[in-house]
């Protein structure tokens, strides 16, 4: 039923904004085609604008990952882990979420192969994945549109927001899956 | 502070690759991504345009403005900044919905819209509002009710039940949005997080 519902919405909401915003439009007198192409014409300019930010920290995070710094910082936080009585095995992913949307969902992929779909260990992974976003692409790429250089505090609170939902990732799946 | 975060990665993998040996490693990684974030940029070329497009008809139809009464009260809490009927605030709660819907075609690009909005309110250009830092640890939070890429990766590996995920993944990305506002709304007090003196003056202050 949820499974339908949920199904339903993700399939109908991108066709429906397609429709329902220029038929309001046209209900109140705007000439939509003439405004659409107005608008699509920034497209391209954002997109290029966003490149140099881009490169910058997917080039940075690249080296990273080639170097095999995920790993290593990993086994540093085991213990830290560990001694919270976290579970251990999602540690890469925790450290590979804020870099890279793409790694880190083959670390998921890999978690749920290794331990099992159902596993609270695959759960607890698509959970940690689902509840928060890749916080430096984001960053990089909005205030990248817009030629932000200094960036104030949004790192750390980016990352606190990451830091808070592993954190309820583990709290809430002890609670909802039996381990 | 991005100067030494991102000069502390390179320099990191650098040194690290050296240890382990896996300098040409590192290299050809640097070289990729460089590559990658073209395709990335060039790739979100199409749907920005499309979604560009369809928000200015919502703009001129007076679609935004409608929008941004009705969720200001909420919203004027967390951006206080932001002056009533501003465009920025219909245009970030559009990306919020996008997100929220786990659209993330859409999410972007009104994102990016909402950003060149807050960029009007903004004095000093090159440096971040709060109300910028606030919207983007909402963004890096990533509210999102259905985790669609994760459900369709749980259910392909032959999950019985990979909608199981949903309620926690709300929860967790409840929490996450909630740490990322008060976080920037504690750090934007921070002396060292200050708007810059020769540039200050700003909208944010």
């Amino acid at each position: 039923m949820i499974q339908h519902v949920i199904h339903l919405v993700s399939v109908w909401a991108i066709p429906l904004l397609l429709v329902g915003i220029p038929l309001y439009g046209l209900l109140r007198g705007v000439k939509v085609y003439e405004c659409f192409v107005e608008g699509a014409k920034e497209g391209f300019q954002v997109a290029v604008r966003v490149i140099p930010y881009l490169v910058a920290i997917l080039v940075a995070v690249g080296m990273l990952r080639g170097a095999g710094a995920i790993d290593l910082l990993s086994g540093w936080l085991d213990p830290l882990l560990r001694a919270v009585g976290a579970p251990a095995e999602i540690l890469p992913l925790a450290i590979m979420r804020p870099l890279s949307g793409s790694g880190s969902m083959g670390i998921v992929a890999e978690l749920i192969k290794t331990h099992g779909p159902d596993s609270f260990i695959a759960r607890l992974a698509a959970t940690a994945y689902g509840s928060t976003e890749t916080t430096f692409y984001v960053l990089a790429v909005y205030f990248g549109s817009v030629g932000i250089r200094k960036t104030r505090h949004a790192v750390l609170a980016g990352l606190s927001a990451d830091i808070a939902s592993l954190a309820a990732s583990i709290v809430v799946c002890r609670l909802v899956f039996p381990a | 502070m991005l100067n030494y975060i991102w000069f502390g990665l390179i320099i990191v993998a650098v040194l690290l690759g050296g240890i382990n040996g896996k300098i040409e490693e590192v290299t050809k990684a640097g070289l990729d991504s460089a590559g990658a974030a073209v395709t990335i940029a060039i790739g979100l070329v199409g749907v920005m345009a499309l979604w560009l497009g369809i928000v200015k008809i919502a703009d001129e139809a007076g679609l935004m403005k409608l929008l941004a009464r009705g969720i200001a009260p909420v919203l004027r809490r967390v951006f206080p900044e932001i002056p009533r009927d501003h465009p920025a605030i219909a245009s970030m709660m559009m990306n919020i919905a996008a997100n929220m819907l786990g659209l993330s075609n859409a999410a972007t690009p009104l994102g990016l819209k909402a950003m060149e909005d807050l960029q009007k309110l903004n004095r000093s250009p090159g440096v971040a509002t709060n109300s910028m830092c606030t919207f983007l640890a909402v963004n890096t939070a990533g509210l999102q009710l259905i985790p669609a890429s994760m459900i369709s990766l749980l259910a392909s590996a032959g999950s019985k039940e990979p909608t199981a995920i949903i309620g926690t993944t709300i929860a967790a990305s409840t929490a996450a949005v909630f740490a990322g506002v008060i976080a920037a709304k504690l750090l934007e007090r921070l002396p060292v997080f200050a708007v810059p003196p020769r540039e200050s003056g700003g909208a944010s202050s």
